[in-house]
């Protein structure tokens, strides 16, 4: 299946309406420059093609091909950081990312036996462009230099998995009534959580988030990782206000906010991912 | 109605096992204060049984209870962490760790009293003083404290991810997600303190995750039999699909 097409199809939510916020999303991605903005392909299509609701819900292939795009997204990551070079002088560091590799490269073949042993067809890996036109110099491959490429390398990563974890998240509910699914993608997602935790912890922030902060010496292009129609910033939880539900430091805002990690809807997931898709 | 088949461990039983639950990686041990049964169809959604024994239920109560369970265990873990000044050698880094873990399941914790409280018939609701004994924990020993943070994060991971199935209602399964990622997160964060330089892949160790890349994930059964041996006051979980 090519993947265009299934970006295209993987339409979830009202994609006609927030013209606003997608406008403001380009306007947070600006500093990216043009190539960005021409690599969030699906805006387009989607808007073009008028398919809203194209997928339903507990389309149990459409989540698992929109997981297997994010898993090949950080599989070819992981794998061209490790061959860079850029970080063979530090053993902390490679040793992390050479774990990390090695599940994202199983999650990738487990989600692609699981969509063929469902009879359907796993979307193709894309092309992906990790400078993202030039913006980014995670391997050191035009001269950024060892230092600034370590930390794109790192913040890539931060950014990857904490995508990740709101991507996964924001699909649960649409394998309920898939027992065995619904039980693997929540054991996906916590190994991303795990992913996650440990890179923050890396470069040195906390290994959960607090509001909808980014963190220091992330670029500012990563911010809609921390966003989207439900940010990282909430504190209704069920329909209560889990910074009211006793006193003291438990029920700071920065403790409220950590103590819940939020979704990401699939076209909130998909638009990250496509600033990394060539074609 | 099929006869319910119960297994009480006595209560001698309980010093060792518990020993041997703070040795293993979690989610092996049996031996407990609890009563498993098994071999049920009884349908009630979370009540007192014949002898007394308050059972967590079925479906969306069922989970809400046993998730209750679990952060007020987590709370009065770290409540007793923090209350104790945290062990002698705790590192800066390491204090404000079990800080902020101490926030996140309190806050949890009060979390699931409210929402059950709002959607959970009085008679259904798991009381709000679960007792526990943590007189295995060493709270002055660095290796015992962190060892049981790491127990308890990680049985709560595989908790919620194999109880995922048995949710009917998409908010709470959504919820469950919410709160299980930052379990994954402090678990990591634990791990990590832990093994420090002797093992970087700790974190996301392949003693816990398997060749296909996917954490851990356990029925209700085996989670309770392996944090059994904290819980001083007894319930049941017989029935967690609907």
């Amino acid at each position: 299946m090519n993947l265009i097409k299934f970006l295209d199809e993987f339409t979830t939510d009202k994609m006609q309406e927030p013209m606003t916020s997608r406008r403001a999303m380009f306007g947070q991605l600006g500093s990216l420059g043009k190539k960005a903005a021409l690599a969030a392909v699906p805006f387009g299509l989607a808007t073009a093609s008028n398919k809203a609701m194209a997928q339903s819900t507990g389309d149990v292939v459409g989540v698992l091909n929109l997981a297997l795009t994010l898993e090949y997204l950080e599989d070819e990551f992981y794998a061209m950081a490790l061959d860079s070079g850029v970080l063979s002088n530090n053993a902390k560091a490679e040793a992390i990312y050479m774990q990390i590799s090695k599940h994202e490269s199983q999650h990738v073949d487990f989600l692609t036996a699981a969509i063929e042993g469902a009879g359907a067809d796993p979307v193709a890996k894309p092309s992906f462009d990790f400078t993202v036109g030039g913006t980014f110099d995670p391997f050191n491959e035009n001269g950024a230099g060892q230092a600034t490429a370590y930390a794109q390398l790192l913040a890539l990563a931060q950014a990857f998995e904490d995508t990740g974890v709101r991507a996964y998240k924001g699909q649960a509910a649409n394998l309920m009534g898939s027992a065995g699914v619904l039980t693997a993608a929540l054991q996906i997602h916590s190994v991303e959580a795990r992913h996650a935790s440990e890179i923050r912890r890396l470069r040195g922030l906390e290994g959960w988030i607090t509001g909808n902060e980014r963190g220091a010496g992330m670029p500012a292009a990563t911010q809609a990782v921390y966003d989207g129609a439900t940010t990282e910033a909430n504190i209704i939880q069920g329909g209560l206000d889990v910074t009211t539900l006793g006193s003291g430091s438990p029920f700071t805002m920065d403790a409220a906010t950590q103590a819940y990690d939020e979704i990401l809807t699939g076209d909130e997931a998909v638009t990250i991912a496509s600033l990394f898709i060539e074609s | 109605m099929k006869k319910k088949k119960s297994i009480e461990v006595k209560t001698q039983t309980v010093g060792r096992n518990r020993r041997n639950f703070l040795k293993v990686s979690g989610l092996a041990l049996a031996g407990s204060s609890l009563l498993l049964a098994s071999c049920s169809d009884d349908d009630d959604s979370g009540n007192m049984m014949g002898g007394g024994t308050f059972d967590l239920g079925t479906g969306d109560v069922g989970v809400l209870n046993y998730a209750y369970a679990l952060e007020q265990l987590e709370a009065a873990f770290y409540t007793n962490v923090v209350n104790g000044s945290f062990y002698a050698s705790a590192s800066a880094d390491e204090k404000a760790i079990l800080l902020d873990l101490y926030n996140h399941e309190v806050n949890h914790r009060e979390f699931f009293k409210a929402a059950i409280g709002a959607n959970v018939p009085m008679e259904q609701q798991l009381t709000a003083d679960l007792e526990f004994d943590f007189s295995s924990v060493d709270f002055g020993n660095r290796d015992s404290v962190l060892g049981t943070a790491r127990v308890l994060e990680d049985t709560g991971v595989s908790a919620y991810n194999g109880a995922g199935q048995y949710i009917q209602t998409a908010v709470y399964l959504t919820l469950a997600g919410k709160i299980v990622s930052v379990e994954a997160r402090h678990a990591a964060a634990i791990r990590s303190i832990i093994n420090g330089s002797a093992d970087y892949t700790a974190f996301a160790g392949d003693d816990i995750i398997d060749d296909n890349g996917l954490d851990l994930a356990a029925s209700p059964a085996e989670v309770i039999s392996a944090a059994g041996g904290f819980f001083v006051t007894p319930f049941t979980y017989n029935n967690p699909g609907a």
